[in-house]
Order: structure tokens, then sequence, then C-alpha cells
């Protein structure tokens, strides 16, 4: 059995899951179930500042969209960080600790840019007992506007600022969340780094407005015939968080600073892909909001035989493995030659990689032989852009095939060389130089 | 008493009110429910939007299919029908009736890969009844071209072909037989597959677009003749259906007790009052067909306490599509192959048994091997093909027993048109007799917008 237990800097978790900071971790009637369920660590919902709590709307606070058979894909709220007395969630955060000594419980924290502010609350969250603290520069709705969430996000000066002035205040290890409403992560991540933190969790919501209400021109979620941008989530944003994940891992300046990964996780797979982009655990929110804490089971089985599958023993065998096969457009291989085949007896005939090449590609693909409707690549025609596989209905019904060296690319009509050799060395580039860098 | 039989439920003979009137009005409520527009979407993002798709192809109307339903889940029901409307404005009827199961959604790609095809048929109807409730109109006249056009038989070919007409700015007179238009959709079909006097309303939804008037009780060979109204009209289109029933070669099929299917399922569904429609004890149906099926099911459903289907072939061979064999089946009808009937056996000058013989394929003929089986009957239904009354087609070149027609509907005469099931070379099929319909009515536009210049 592969051993799925986790050490984020420092902090022990039974497996990688964590509930990332959001309504399922705003009290501990939730956070206790989710432990029932079998959740790793939670990161308690956002707490602000001592005084009057924060207000929420009162109206729909959510907006989404969806796939075939209305399949929740993207979420985007408004809910501010949490509307509890700040000193109720303390001794919530403290008992739960005390009930569940071996799961994470880490507390996200948003104060305004004031030392003093996070210098008072560090360490009424520390007399907890709770194992760190996340601090939230990543909220892009409501908080923001105030001068907090991703308005420190975009802010690297900010980031550093307050991570210091948190890492001089207190014992627990600081992770820093991240928001992807930003040109380049990495600097945010370098600001975090810089500042002290232990680590970055990354992504936060992404600016957003789902639809809009067509009856009466308001964006989604409507309040009283208003709408603002909200913070989206989901399976719709993984390929983004991913993307920036991958961004911060493979970066040298700040190599070995760890990730929680966060961002449309919904399933085991997608949490082995964040672990294998450098996330030394996750996060997860949306997939928990759309059908319950008891996800988790299926994500802890999956990954375990996975793991088991492939020989994976614990995390750290998996974790960042496949960072170093990220890399720049202009290292890919271009002798590397690839057409797509289908295969004929999974194809159901739909025809929809016919007029995708055909309307919106290379014409590789023809549609009759004989006067049949029959779809076959023409490989004469085929670049290898692999659209029609992404179209294609039918799981493994059309794959891409790479010619073997010293074949002869019929498109091309040049043979396939076995050499690797990118753009920085191609005769089209005019920056070429004479030897590939590898 | 408890229990749904009725006071005449195991009398002998030909008698009204097996079941009582409520489980009546159960057993021939709609067959299929329509969609609701949770199930309405669900099913309709299961389609793939195929390229040229094999649903589209398989239409004898060529309806876009997957536009359609792409217009369905994307919440423009309206769009939809009109998509629809634009190749068969029976579009409704045809969401009813059409063996679906042999003709789109047999090939639909989904019933490749999973055995379960996207549901056209039901989904049509989602989108048509949308349209129809809504008196959703898509069509107009196009200005007056002073032509008249009569249209004999107001059935789905007369009716497809005078509304194209109609759209085109001719003047369209539709004459029918009988005393309400529909045709076959309204004397023809099972009354669980069409409810609540649909075909009454899809005709008045047709007629709407203008320029059509409709003269009942005008028989052709007896109020109308082919060439008085070749004398009064631009051009005249036939769509009068096979009226004929085939003789039963067997002894004694004169015998009271023995009648034409077509005749029941019409009187089932011109019946207020479904108690008041007698139905043997004992009924055996002659025949393959869907006709067959039609009347099996119903004189189930009425309260017949056995129903059998006598097919002088095997399975493979019956016109009724599986599914329909399967309802058959489900409605407790049992379906026998390779029996031909010989004999009407009568008692008192009624029916009481029929002697059948088996029958085999001997050197490719179909021929009686000399067994017999005799079964009880008090009611035996014939189920065994139409044909076409010649003597209404006067003149008119016939071949194979219908009228002779080519690709556009032209018969051999040039100012007469034909289609549906008077016409050669269709199927039997509603949907047929509406491209029919409306190809035809394609034809004679252009020969008389030719006329004109």
């Amino acid at each position: 059995m592969a051993d799925l237990s986790s050490n984020f800097v420092g902090i022990k978790s039974p497996n990688p899951f964590w509930l990332a900071s959001a309504p399922p971790t705003d009290k501990a009637y939730n956070v206790e179930r989710a432990f029932e369920a079998g959740w790793g660590g939670v990161v308690w919902k956002t707490l602000g500042e001592e005084g009057p709590p924060v207000v929420n709307v009162n109206g729909p606070r959510y907006g989404a969209i969806w796939g075939a058979d209305r399949r929740l894909l993207g979420l985007n709220n408004i809910e501010l960080i949490t509307d509890r007395d700040l000193f109720v969630n303390l001794e919530e955060i403290r008992q739960v600790k005390k009930n569940w000594p071996d799961r994470a419980v880490v507390v996200s924290l948003m104060v305004p840019c004031i030392e003093e502010a996070w210098k008072t609350i560090l360490p009424l969250v520390e007399e907890t007992g709770a194992d760190g603290v996340e601090l939230n520069c990543g909220c892009p709705h409501g908080m923001s506007e105030r001068g907090m969430g991703s308005a420190v996000g975009q802010a690297p000066d900010l980031i550093e600022m307050i991570t210091r002035w948190c890492k001089a205040t207190t014992r627990m290890p600081v992770i820093v969340k991240l928001t992807p409403n930003i040109t380049d992560i990495r600097a945010p991540a370098r600001a975090a780094l810089a500042g002290g933190a232990d680590a970055v969790s990354l992504i936060n919501t992404i600016n957003s407005i789902t639809s809009v209400d067509l009856d009466n021109f308001c964006p989604e979620p409507t309040i009283d015939g208003k709408g603002t941008h909200g913070g989206y989530c989901g399976p719709a944003v993984k390929p983004i968080a991913l993307s920036m994940v991958s961004e911060i891992a493979r970066d040298r300046e700040l190599k070995g600073l760890p990730i929680s990964g966060i961002g449309g996780i919904t399933t085991w797979r997608d949490a082995a892909e964040f672990l294998a982009l450098g996330a030394g655990n996750v996060q997860v929110c949306t997939a928990a909001m759309t059908y319950g804490f008891k996800i988790v089971e299926e994500m802890v089985s999956g990954l375990s035989n996975w793991m088991d599958e492939n020989g994976h023993r614990t995390l750290d065998d998996v974790i960042g493995r496949a960072i170093p096969n990220v890399t720049d457009w202009q290292f890919l291989n271009l002798n590397y030659v690839t057409k797509a085949k289908i295969n004929q007896d999974l194809c159901i005939k739909c025809g929809r990689c016919h007029i995708a090449c055909e309307d919106t590609s290379h014409q590789a693909i023809s549609a009759t032989r004989n006067g049949e409707r029959h779809f076959e690549v023409m490989d004469e025609e085929c670049v290898g852009c692999n659209l029609c596989v992404n179209v294609c209905p039918v799981d493994n019904c059309i794959t891409m095939e790479p010619l073997a060296a010293g074949s002869v690319d019929p498109r091309t009509k040049k043979k396939v060389e076995e050499k690797y050799a990118n753009w920085t060395t191609h005769p089209n580039n005019p920056g070429a130089i004479p030897e590939a860098a590898e | 008493m408890e229990g749904t039989t009725g006071t005449a439920a195991l009398d002998d003979g030909i008698v009204a009110g097996r079941l009582h009137a409520e489980t009546l009005r159960t057993n021939f409520a709609d067959l299929h429910a329509p969609l609701s527009a949770h199930e309405a979407r669900i099913e309709a993002e299961r389609c793939y939007f195929c390229f040229d798709a094999p649903c589209m192809n398989a239409c004898p109307t060529q309806i876009d299919i997957p536009m359609f339903i792409r217009e369905i889940s994307t919440g423009n029901p309206l769009g939809a029908a009109k998509t629809i409307f634009e190749q068969n404005i029976l579009g409704g009827m045809c969401a009813r009736v059409c063996p679906t199961e042999t003709l789109c959604e047999e090939v639909c790609v989904r019933e490749e890969a999973e055995g379960k095809p996207v549901k056209i048929g039901r989904l049509q109807r989602y989108a048509t009844d949308i349209a129809m409730d809504e008196d959703a109109r898509f069509f107009s006249r196009e200005a007056s071209t002073g032509k008249k056009v009569a249209v004999v038989g107001a059935g789905p070919a007369g009716l497809s072909c005078a509304h194209r007409l109609a759209m085109h700015g001719h003047d369209v007179v539709i004459f029918d037989a009988r005393p309400k238009a529909g045709g076959l959709n309204e004397y023809g079909i099972a009354t669980y597959k069409t409810v609540d006097g649909f075909a009454q309303q899809e005709v008045e939804y047709l007629l709407s677009i203008g320029g059509i008037s409709i003269e009942l009780g005008q028989r052709l060979g007896e109020q109308l003749s082919l060439d008085g109204l070749l004398g009064e009209f631009d051009a005249v289109f036939l769509g009068i259906g096979i009226g004929g029933v085939n003789a039963m070669l067997a002894d004694g099929s004169e015998t009271e007790g023995v009648d034409n299917a077509i005749d029941f399922i019409a009187e089932l569904r011109q019946a207020t009052d479904l108690s008041s429609v007698p139905i043997g004890r004992n009924v055996v149906v002659i025949g393959g067909g869907m006709t067959a099926i039609d009347a099996a099911i119903q004189a189930k459903l009425l309260g017949a306490e056995n129903v059998t289907i006598c097919y002088r072939r095997g399975k493979d061979h019956m016109n009724a599509s599986d599914f329909e064999q399967e309802l058959a089946a489900s409605k407790g009808v049992t379906i026998r192959h390779w029996l031909q009937p010989k004999r009407v056996i009568s008692s008192d000058g009624t029916v009481s048994a029929i002697e059948l013989e088996y029958t085999a394929i001997r050197d490719g003929k179909l021929t009686g091997i000399g067994h017999t089986a005799t079964l009880p009957a008090d009611q035996v239904f014939k189920a065994i093909g139409q044909t076409l009354i010649e003597e209404t087609a006067d003149g008119l070149r016939i071949e194979g027993g219908r009228i002779a027609v080519d690709k556009e509907m032209r018969t051999s005469h040039d100012k007469v048109w034909a289609g549906g099931d008077c016409a050669s070379g269709g199927d039997d099929l509603t949907v047929t007799a509406v491209a029919h319909g409306r190809d035809a009515a394609e034809s004679i536009h252009k020969a008389l917008s030719g006329a004109a210049r």
C-alpha cells in the first residue's frame, strides 16, 4: 500500500488532501464532518481582525457555468472572509485541533497592511494550537476593494512586507496564498520567498463574471439588479492553476519553495497532476461544494491505487516528477513528427474529427471511402495538431502516432531525423545558434 | 367488485364494455408522455452534432436533426420547431408516429456507441409541442400567383403539399372524402399514439398560413373526377392513399365477425366513448405490418382476453418494427409466425374459430405445408395490406399497383402529381408522404412559375 502521509512544511496530515479556505471550512460543524469523511487537513476560512464582523450580501453569492448534463464546470463567488466573530472562530479552531490532533489545521488570515494588525492576530491563532497560517493575498472580490486580498497579492512589495512581519511574529509556518490575477506569477512568489515564507499556495480565484441575465441585462450573480466580478474556481480553472504551479516549481530563483496546489481539483487524477508539477499537497474546495465531503474517499483510494500500480511508495516519489519535462516552446523537438490515427473499430462515425479538421484546420481527414461514410486521416495533410483527438467523443479512438526516425513524412516529404532539434538551431530562426541548447 | 374488468369482461362474442371506462382511459393514454424541459435538455445534450449526420440522412424529410437538437439544448425550442417545420410541416405527428427505431434513431451514432440512440422523436415532439402550444407561426404566403391547385386527399401528403403550395402563393383547394381532414393521421393511427385530438390541431395549425380551403365529403370517382378538376385547376395533386383492402384468400372470409383492421382502428379513433366500442373475447389478427400491430394492441387494450397475430412468414419478414413487436408482446399480444389463414369456421352465422395452415419457404416460394392449427376466434381482423382503388387514378400510368411517379412526383399526366401511399416508390410511412407532398409542391410551383413566364 502506498504511503499517502504528507509532511508539508512540517505540517503533518494522513493524506495530502486539504480543504481550501472557503465556505466548507467556516466553522467547526463543517470541519468536523470533513475530518470524519477523511480529509487530511483544512485551511480554516479566512479570519479578519477583531471588531464588528464582516458583512456579506444576502442575495446570491455564487454564479456558475455548466457542461452537458448540467455538470458544474466553473463556479464563482462573491462571499467575503468569515462573517463570524473572531473569538468564536478561534475557540472552535482550538477545539477541532484538540479533537483531531493528526489532521492539519491551518488558519487563513487577512488583516490590513499594518504591522500591528498582523502582530495582534498571529498570537491569537498560535494559542489555538493551529498548525500554521495562510496569508490570504488572493481574494479578488470585495476585500480587495479595501486594500486586502488580491490588492496585496498584486503588489509584490506588500507581499514581502506582510510575510516578513508574520515570520518575525510567529513560530508557525507561514504559507502565502497567491492570486492568479497577475501577469507573471513568479513575481509574487519571489516576494513571498524574500519575505521568508515557508510556502506558497495557489491559485486563489480568478476575476470573473459567469454569465449575464439576458432578461434584465444583469451580470450573475445578480443582487437586486446589479452584479460584480467574483472569484472563479472549479474544474474550468485547473489548467490555469497547473501552469502557474509549474512556473513556480521550475523557476531557478524559487527552487525548493514548497507549493500547496489549488485550482479545480476534483479527482485523484487532478491531485496527482498537481503533485507531479511540484505541489507538495493539494487543497480542494469546489469539488466538495459540488458533491460533498465524501469525494475524498475516491481521491484517497484513486491516488493510492495509482501509486501502487506504478511503484510510487510515498508522495515524494511523485512530487515534482513532471517538472523536468516542463520547458519553453523553443526547446520542443521539431524533429518529433506525429500523425493522427483513427481506430476504425472504435469509431462511431460521428464525423466531428472530419468537420473540425475540414472547417478549421488542415483538411486532413476524409469523410468517405468508396462512397461509404468512413473517416480516415490523410498523412500527407496531417500536421499532427491533435484537434481531432480532442473533439472525438470516444476515448482513445484517435491517437497520435509518432513517425519512426528514418521514415519520410508524407506531408513534408522530408526524412524524419532521429536527432533532437529545436527552434534555437532552426535555419528559419534569424537568431539561431549553431548547436541545440538541450 | 374490485378489479379493472367491466361487466362484459368474459362474455363471448363481439361486445362492448369489457373494461371499466377508467381502465380504458389509462390503456389508451399517450404511449410516450411528453418530455419535461429537464428531460429534453438532458437528452438534447447527448447529441454529438455529427457531421453530415446519419439521422438527418435517414429521415425521409431530411430534417436537420443535429441543428434542432442543438437549438433545444440552448434553450431555443422555437428555433428548433422552425428547423423541423421547414422540412416537415407535419413534424408534430411524425414525432409521434414515425418508426424512429428504423429511421433516424437506428443510425444515431449513440446507437453505435452504446446501443442507446438519442431520443430524436421525443425531442422533436418537445419542440413542436411548444411551438404549437404557443401558436408560433413560422411561414407566410408569398403574394398570390393567381394559380389554383387542387389537392385530392387531406392526409399527410396532401396537407404537406397544400402548405408548401400556399407558401409559394398559390391558391389551394383540398378535397377529401371523409368528414374530417387528416387522412390516416385522423383515421389510421393507433389511438394511444396521438391523443387529445392532435391530428385536428395540426391541420388547423397548418391551415393558418392561409390560401388553403378544404372541401370535405368529396370523393374522387363520386363527387369529383380527375377530368373535372383538370378543367378547373392549373394543377392537381393526388394524395388519395390506398383505400382498397386486400381480400383474404380463405374460405368463409365474408363471415360476420371478420373485419378490416383499418376500419377498427378508425372506429376507435372516432369513438367518443371507448367503452362503447365492441371487441371479441378471442381475437385473431391476420397480417404482419403496423396495421396488424395497431389493431392487435388496441384489441387487447379494449379488453379482449386473447389476441393473436398470425403472420404467414417469419419474424424477420414482418413489416412491423422490433419496437412495435415488443410493444405488442408487452401488452399481452401473442405473435405467431409461419401461419396463413385457410378457413373461417362459423357457428350460427358468426365466426367461432379460424383454421390456419403452417407455411414454409420451399424453393424460394412461400407455400402451405399441409399441417393446420385452429384458433378459437369470435373476431378476426384482416390486416393484410391495402391497394390503390385504380379507377380513381383513371388514365394515369400505374406501376406496381400504385400511381407511377418520377422523382419530382410527376405522374404520366403533365398537370397531375401524386404522393403518399398512392404513389409508386414509397414505403407507406407518414413521413414519406409528407416528403412526397412537399416535393410535389416544389415541382408544381416550378411548373406553374415556368408557365407564367
